[in-house]
Order: structure tokens, then C-alpha cells, then sequence
């Protein structure tokens, strides 16, 4: 089987085990004191990345657009075990919805050329759309299948894939190059290794602008976004009681209604 | 004066938390339970480079310096003190290799002990003495190409675990003539005995070493006969108690960790016990305690990164650190209240483990001593 060269889309989140607190005039997440995390699901699509390598062969070039802080992200990626690293940052595209950051995205991917597949994360922590994937993959007129659960090599130009859906599972067959989105059942990412950590330091990272790139500025930032965001608030999961005293008698035929009428 | 880590640095912070987290925290339990060493770890350990962190490049090491071995120590630490320790102590084997082994013996050894293919460890007490070095009884008389050792050895962490041993053993008449040894796993007349039952570092060996007609190359003689104690002492010294230095920060973290978490959570008269002043003012400490600790053995590491002296800088890092362990301990214990003695808390824990931080790699007393004598001295000049 020939190596296959992979590439994967990762994008910088904030870690959202510690207090996220959010700005309601521009309908953000407030970054100041927030650590930024690899998407946990982009570590997913990392370690299916580093698997189809270990087993075939190839490399994996990390690609991510976003503020010039994720250097450190991606030099994350790299000690995880990727080999070249693509960060697209740019002022101009600030403001990116899913639809301008999927533009920049394959556009960052037609620079980097010459690739077998694309791997993201189904869906982000922060945004959790699930659109970025399949409209990557729309914009650069990819096959894609989205909720990988098992990716296996089915020949030469081919994989043979898992996917979730809410009704069961679709075994399928896709043509490469492709781009797939990973489900979390996917693997169990590996923790990193300081042989990785080490050897990080010296692999390419490359940083471009949208001046490295061929796009047209009217498509990214808030100019090429129509999504526009109507309100943000926190969702509460405190649980709703109500106290009511009754006789033993009365409780039994309360718990009597409610298992008819399925409550309970 | 930079007190910023490097991206690596951080990287291996974020990397070695997440490991500890992930695979180390989910045994801690059955360690607690079995006292068993869970030799599986350190081979994942060994396979992610953790015991490759100081050895030079050319033996396949990683020459990240001894300020990443403390970020180690103090990660793993955090979440098992008994871990940490045995890491450390495998360390500690190592360090004769890279202060005083001969090219050969670098070539033949590091390779394998920067993979964690092997493990090692330095066995210098015996039951007449450690810190006091004359009671050493071991002897190794050269018969031809070899050395015959034969003695016992006691408290010596990772005994039944090591593969790699530097032994100290008299080679002379003279009360302060050692020598330092390699002895591995498999020689013929070596074998572990007996395992030590200690209240805390569950889960970390702590054994004898029975030397009866044991052979030793000559070729497995480190530096000089003669060069034992100077050797032993360095790396007990400079690795050793740094290493005591980055088990405490972890507890330390810890004891802040848990007294935060159960001040927050412990509602006593309708308000969580943080609002009070007595709770507030543990934390307080705990918190002095674990940075004015991380300062010290952090400056400590630098000065050995240098290539400075550094040996008493860890001794005062390995005193003040160890000795607010056992007092963190104890103040988060005491902010847990009843629940502070029950083993389904980790409150417990720190406290047994914590005391177990003394004796290890000269005592308070030693480090007492150690410091004293470089401050008289340097008043006389």
C-alpha cells in the first residue's frame, strides 16, 4: 500500500474544565485568563492521523487557523507526532464564521498540495456546529463522510469507514482523497511522550497570511460570514423539586400515576 | 532573572500532567490496596522518554536538564507521591552513570536506562549505617578479573525493581575507603530480599539486597577503587535530594489541591468552612509553603543546569520542602476534619506519604548539618 499523506485540522479552544465566563456585547467567549486546549476531538482525528501513518506510512501536516497564540497548540500537535505544521493567521480573518474558515481552510490545504486525506474533529467544544468538515471538504470538492467511528485501509485508493448516526451505523466505502470528521469512539488519543516533546522543536511550523494565500478578502472574516450570532447565555442543569407532604396513601397512587404515565 | 518556562518546559508540564492523570490516577487505589509496584507504569513511563530526561543526547537521551526532571517529579507526585518516588529514585541510578562511569560503561548502559528498557537504582545503607557512612560492612575483594561482594543492603527504594544497581562496598582497611560497583539483576550470588512495610509510598518498593559470593567484573568498577562514597554522595547529593525536593512540591500541590476542594465544597452551618478565618488562614500556609518550596528547588535545578554547586542550595530545598510537606499535610488533614482520617480521602494519604519524604536522601537532621557547616564556614573566611 502507498504512504499516505494526511492532513489534520485542528483548531485551538478554551479549555472549558476551568470557568469560562462570556462577553455578551460581541457574543464570545472571554479568552483573557482561559488556557487554549486542542479541540479534544481534533485529538481524536490527530491519533487517527498518527495510526494510518504508523500503519502505511506517510506524514501528517497539521493545519489551523487562528490567532498567532496557537503557535503553541500546534507545537503540541507536532510532539504529539505530526511532522509539518500550517498556521493561517491573519487580522483580516478575524470574525470567521464556519463558512469563512472553511474557505481559508481549504485554501490552506490547496497550498499544502499533494495530500491522500483530510481528518477534523467532528465538531468543536466551543462552537460544536459540525459544519467546518463537510463544507472543507464541499469547497474543495472532496467525498467526505462525517461521525467516524473505525477507519480502516479497504485497497490502494480507498478506506473503508464506520459512521455514527442517530438511527444506527452505515458501513461505507470512500474513494481518496476524501475528508472524514472522527466521533470520539474513534480512539483513545496517546498522552505525549517527551521523545516527541523534544524532537518538536525542530519541525517546521509555518505561519501564513492571507497574503500567502490565494483568497479572495471578501469571503473571510466577518465580511464573508452571514452567520450572526443572536444571543449566547449559560445553561443552567440545576435540577427542578417541588416539596409536597401527602399521606402514605396518596404518595403510592402519585408514584402509580407517574409510572403510567412513563415519568418514572 | 527568568522565571518563565520554556515552550518545551511547558509542553512536558502539560504532557506529564496528563499522563499522570490518565494512567497513574486511575491505579492509585489498588497501589494504596496491594502496595504492589506497578511495573507497568514504568515501562510506559520508560517508553514516553521520562527517564530519558537528563541523559545526553548521544545515549539516547534528551539533555532536557534537571529543571524538567523537577517538572516530572512534581506532576507525577501530584497525583502519586509513590510513583514520584520511585521515579526519582531511578534517577538517582543514573546519575553515577552520567557523573562517573567510563565512556564504556556510558555506551553499555544509558541506551537502555534512557528507554526504561532497564531500571536503576543506588544501594548504599545497610542496617549499621547509612548517613553514617562507617557502618558500611559490604566488602568486595578483587579475585582476578572480578570483584566478590558480600553484605546486605536495606532500605533501598525500587530494590526488587531495579535491573541496574550501583552498590557501594568496602574495598579497603581504611573506615572511609568505598568503592562504587554496577551490579545487575541476574548476577550470579545477587537477589533481592525482603520488602519493607512502610506507612506510605504504597505502591513503591522498599527492599534489601542480599550480596552473598556475588560476581562482579572488574570492568563494572565506576571510576576509581576508592571513588565509591565521593560517588554515591554526589548523586545522592545533587540528584537525590532534588528529586526528595520534586515528590514534596507534588504533595504540596496536592495538600492545596484537596484543602481548596473540600473548603469550597464542606458546608457546616449553612456556609461552605472556606469563609472561615482558621480554614483561610491553612490555605494561606499551604500555599506559602508550596511556592516558597517551588522557588528554592527550582533556583536549586538552575545552579545544577549551570553546572554551579548546587549541593547545598538542595540540601536547603530538600529540608524546607519535605519538612512544609509534613506540615501541609497535617494542616489539610486538619481542614477535612473527621473525614481527614478516613482512607476513602487523599487527605490520608499525603499525610502518611508526606513523612516518608524525611528520611529519605539524609534526613532533616543530615540537611541541618550539611547547611550549618557550609554557613560556619563561610562565616570563618
Amino acid at each position: 500500500m502507498k504512504p499516505l499523506h494526511i492532513i489534520v485540522c485542528v483548531k485551538p479552544v478554551p479549555d472549558f474544565r476551568s470557568p469560562v465566563e462570556f462577553d455578551q456585547k460581541t457574543k464570545t467567549v472571554k479568552r483573557g485568563n482561559v488556557a487554549t486546549v486542542i479541540n479534544p476531538l481534533d485529538k481524536n482525528a490527530l491519533e487517527a492521523a498518527l495510526q494510518l501513518k504508523e500503519s502505511f506510512g506517510g506524514k501528517v501536516t497539521a493545519l489551523s487557523m487562528a490567532p498567532p497564540f496557537a503557535e503553541s497548540v500546534l507545537r503540541e500537535v507536532l510532539a504529539f507526532g505530526a511532522d509539518e505544521a500550517f498556521l493561517l493567521s491573519d487580522p483580516a480573518f478575524a470574525g470567521s464564521d464556519t463558512l469563512a474558515t472553511a474557505y481559508v481552510l481549504a485554501q490552506g490545504v490547496k497550498k499544502i498540495r499533494d495530500f491522500d486525506l483530510v481528518i477534523t474533529g467532528a465538531a468543536s467544544t466551543d462552537g460544536n456546529t459540525a459544519q467546518v468538515g463537510p463544507q472543507v471538504a464541499e469547497h474543495l470538492g472532496l467525498p467526505h463522510a462525517s461521525f467516524v467511528t473505525q477507519v480502516k485501509r479497504h485497497s490502494e485508493h480507498s478506506l473503508e469507514l464506520t459512521l455514527k448516526t442517530e438511527e444506527g451505523t452505515i458501513l461505507a466505502e470512500i474513494d481518496l482523497p476524501a475528508l472524514i470528521t472522527v466521533s470520539r469512539e474513534i480512539n483513545e488519543p496517546r498522552t505525549l511522550g517527551l521523545f516527541g516533546i523534544a524532537a518538536a522543536a525542530a519541525k517546521p511550523l509555518h505561519i501564513l497570511g492571507s497574503s500567502d494565500l490565494e483568497v479572495d478578502p471578501e469571503r473571510v472574516g466577518e465580511k464573508g460570514s452571514p452567520t450572526r450570532i443572536a444571543d449566547i447565555r449559560e445553561v443552567s442543569f440545576a435540577r427542578k423539586s417541588e416539596l409536597h407532604e401527602g399521606t402514605p396513601e396518596a404518595i403510592s397512587l402519585l408514584v402509580k400515576k407517574f409510572r403510567e404515565w412513563g415519568v418514572i | 532573572m527568568d522565571f518563565s518556562f520554556t515552550q518545551e518546559q511547558e509542553l512536558l508540564q502539560k504532557g506529564v500532567r496528563e499522563f499522570a492523570e490518565k494512567v497513574v490516577a486511575p491505579r492509585v487505589q489498588e497501589m494504596e490496596e496491594t502496595k504492589n509496584a506497578p511495573v507497568d507504569i514504568y515501562k510506559a513511563m520508560g517508553q514516553n522518554g521520562f527517564f530519558a530526561v537528563d541523559i545526553p543526547k548521544k545515549y539516547g537521551g534528551l539533555e532536557m536538564g534537571a529543571l524538567a526532571r523537577v517538572i516530572i517529579l512534581e506532576e507525577i507526585s501530584r497525583v502519586s507521591a509513590a510513583v514520584g518516588m520511585a521515579t526519582q529514585v531511578f534517577y538517582l541510578g543514573i546519575a553515577p552513570f552520567l557523573e562517573a562511569a567510563s565512556e564504556e560503561q556510558k555506551q553499555k548502559y544509558l541506551p537502555s536506562l534512557a528507554k526504561g528498557e532497564k531500571l536503576a537504582t543506588v544501594a548504599v545503607t545497610e542496617a549499621s549505617g547509612g548517613s553514617d557512612p562507617t557502618g558500611i560492612v559490604t566488602e568486595a575483594k578483587k579475585e582476578g578479573d572480578n570483584y566478590i561482594l558480600n553484605g546486605r543492603k536495606i532500605f533501598i527504594t525500587n530494590s526488587h525493581e531495579a535491573d541496574i544497581i550501583t552498590v557501594v562496598a568496602r574495598t579497603s582497611q581504611d573506615p572511609l575507603q568505598f568503592s562504587a560497583f554496577i551490579v545487575e539483576k541476574g548476577m550470579p550470588g545477587f537477589k533481592p530480599g525482603r520488602k519493607e512495610n512502610k506507612m506510605g509510598f504504597h505502591g513503591c518498593t522498599t527492599g534489601e539486597l542480599i550480596f552473598e559470593n556475588c560476581i562482579v567484573p572488574v570492568e563494572n568498577l565506576i571510576g576509581k577503587e576508592g571513588d565509591g562514597l565521593k560517588i554515591a554522595l554526589k548523586a545522592i547529593s545533587e540528584t537525590g535530594r532534588c528529586g526528595m525536593a520534586g515528590v514534596a512540591l507534588g504533595i504540596l500541590e496536592s495538600c492545596l489541591e484537596e484543602a481548596v476542594k473540600f473548603a469550597n465544597e464542606r458546608i457546616l452551618g449553612g456556609k461552605p468552612i472556606s469563609v472561615h478565618q482558621a480554614i483561610q488562614a491553612r490555605i494561606a500556609d499551604i500555599r506559602i509553603a508550596l511556592e516558597s518550596s517551588r522557588l528554592l528547588t527550582y533556583r536549586a535545578a538552575w545552579l545544577k543546569e549551570k553546572g554551579m554547586r548546587c549541593d547545598v542550595e538542595f540540601a536547603i530545598a530538600k529540608y524546607y520542602s519535605t519538612e512544609a510537606a509534613v506540615q501541609c499535610a497535617k494542616k489539610t488533614v486538619d481542614i477535612y476534619g473527621g473525614y481527614g482520617v478516613m482512607m476513602e480521602f487523599a487527605a490520608q494519604r499525603l499525610y502518611r506519604d508526606a513523612q516518608l519524604l524525611i528520611p529519605s536522601a539524609g534526613t532533616s537532621d543530615i540537611q541541618m548539618i550539611v547547611i550549618a557547616r557550609d554557613s560556619l564556614k563561610k562565616g570563618k573566611k
